[in-house]
């Protein structure tokens, strides 16, 4: 790529920061640049939060639908897969899967659940209910 | 509390905390593509059975802590490394090599991260920043991609040191120190030790998944995407392999320029013309990897998602191994004086 070419199209990277690249020089020697970003990038980030979005709304579905609890939910929320979520919370892959189901998560003890609440950075009730501020 | 350390801002967070990290104990010659290449810091891989935030698992360089730790050995610089299970020894330790004037590259996770756009705060834990100082509960942090320095609470710190999940960074820290002077020799015998490793790792790696070969497998597989997947999960995967070719700052190259200039940079300590023509081979890479990226959005937005543009995905990443291949094939072949 030649430095001339270093794509300027708008970001994320916008508000923070930009990115160093290295690019040739009209003589083909490596130099660095400063780029705003790049289209493809941005369309790449955008489609992997897109399939995020969904994911989030289809959890509040099925928690709505008394399918999942909602730990699944908040679990999206917080773009946590099985192993992160367990290794934040401590317990087995299985145990959290265990809880994902709504009878067995009726039955947690406050303890567990405010280990949820404390990963999942929401109070208790919110936890219960599923509320979340201006959602 | 400061330490004076130079923030200068680069492409990748590795390179960039172990070159700054070098310069501030006096390797005054170390840039980042040298870093990058004395590191044997190119590589490829693909993990079909690991998962990450739901896509597959891709890489485009080598291991992380892996580029600093090469890179200080093979210049003859004794690191020190330090892992902890509680969070209040590791806040002492570092807070000790603060007051001792020591700057100190920490491992942390992005999640996070709060000086970080939200758009890019996964549960990433391979990230490298630089502390280089406290001012009451702010501690200083020179994060090697952002143009400026920046700050993060106690609590903060604490947070991203200690992220939990894959690659956990457990509060690890490291930080170079200088017992001799680093020579111009000791550069150009570290450069012929980073190429040599790097020709292993991308033409002789055993299996399948990974170097040359890797890359070849990778292009297969997605051949195969269309049918095995349906369109848009596949065009989910593709958009993975775009953003971790992308990560932050290879130019959407995959760090392919990075080694090119690194090649530049090693023919002023080896006056060998091959490593130019070399570097324009690894340019070509970089290009072809762009072009794939490009062909890549055009099947995830949707615009062409045929067999055919699956197929041309597949052998955009056949041309790159060759290209490759062709490239460290001829590093091989250099009579090193």
């Amino acid at each position: 790529m030649k430095i001339k070419d270093l794509p300027q199209d708008p970001s994320v990277l916008d508000k923070f920061t930009k990115d160093v690249v290295y690019a040739e020089d009209d003589s083909g020697n490596y130099t660095t640049g400063l780029s705003r970003g790049w289209k493809i990038k941005a369309e790449a980030l955008n489609i992997a939060w897109e399939d995020i979005e969904q994911r989030i709304k289809d959890a509040k579905q099925k928690v709505n639908a008394g399918e999942a609890s909602p730990v699944l939910f908040f679990m999206e929320l917080r773009l946590m897969d099985m192993p992160t979520i367990a290794a934040y919370t401590g317990f087995w892959q299985w145990q959290v899967k265990r809880h994902i189901r709504p009878d067995v998560f009726k039955k947690l003890s406050d303890k567990k659940l405010k280990k949820y609440a404390e990963v999942f950075d929401v109070s208790m009730d919110d936890l219960k209910n599923l509320q979340l501020n201006g959602d | 509390m400061e330490i004076n350390f130079k923030h200068v801002q680069a492409a990748h967070c590795e390179n960039g905390v172990t070159t700054n990290l070098l310069r501030h104990i006096g390797v005054n010659k170390i840039t980042e593509p040298l870093a990058f290449g004395i590191g044997s810091g190119i590589f490829f891989i693909y993990i079909p059975l690991l998962m990450i935030n739901n896509g597959p698992a891709f890489s485009y360089r080598t291991m992380p802590g892996l580029i600093f730790k090469r890179t200080c050995k093979s210049l003859g610089v004794p690191v020190i490394r330090k892992k902890f299970s509680s969070t209040e020894k590791a806040q002492q330790y570092l807070d000790a090599c603060l007051e001792s004037d020591q700057p100190v590259g920490c491992q942390v996770g992005v999640y996070y991260l709060t000086y970080f756009p939200k758009e890019y705060r996964f549960h990433f834990n391979a990230h490298n920043i630089v502390v280089f100082g406290k001012e009451e509960d702010k501690y200083l942090i020179s994060d090697p991609v952002m143009e400026g320095v920046t700050t993060l609470t106690g609590y903060e710190l604490q947070r991203v040191r200690f992220a939990k999940g894959a690659l956990a960074p457990r509060g690890q820290l490291y930080y170079p120190e200088l017992k001799n002077e680093v020579s111009d020799d000791m550069i150009r015998h570290a450069i012929v030790k980073g190429i040599k490793r790097n020709i292993r790792d991308m033409l002789h790696i055993p299996g399948p998944i990974a170097g040359i070969r890797g890359i070849r497998y990778t292009g297969k597989k997605i051949i195969k995407w269309r049918d095995k997947l349906g369109v848009k999960k596949a065009g989910l995967y593709l958009a993975q392999l775009v953003r971790m070719q992308e990560e932050i700052g290879t130019g959407g190259g995959g760090f392919r320029f990075i080694y090119a200039a690194f090649l530049q940079q090693a023919y002023t300590f080896h006056k060998t013309d091959e490593l130019l023509k070399i570097s324009e081979q690894f340019t070509k890479a970089g290009d072809l990897w762009r072009s794939s990226a490009v062909q890549a959005a055009g099947i995830f937005k949707g615009r062409i998602t045929s067999q055919q543009d699956f197929n041309d995905m597949g052998n955009y990443l056949f041309e790159v191994a060759e290209t490759e291949k062709q490239a460290f094939i001829a590093l091989s072949k250099i009579k090193w004086k």
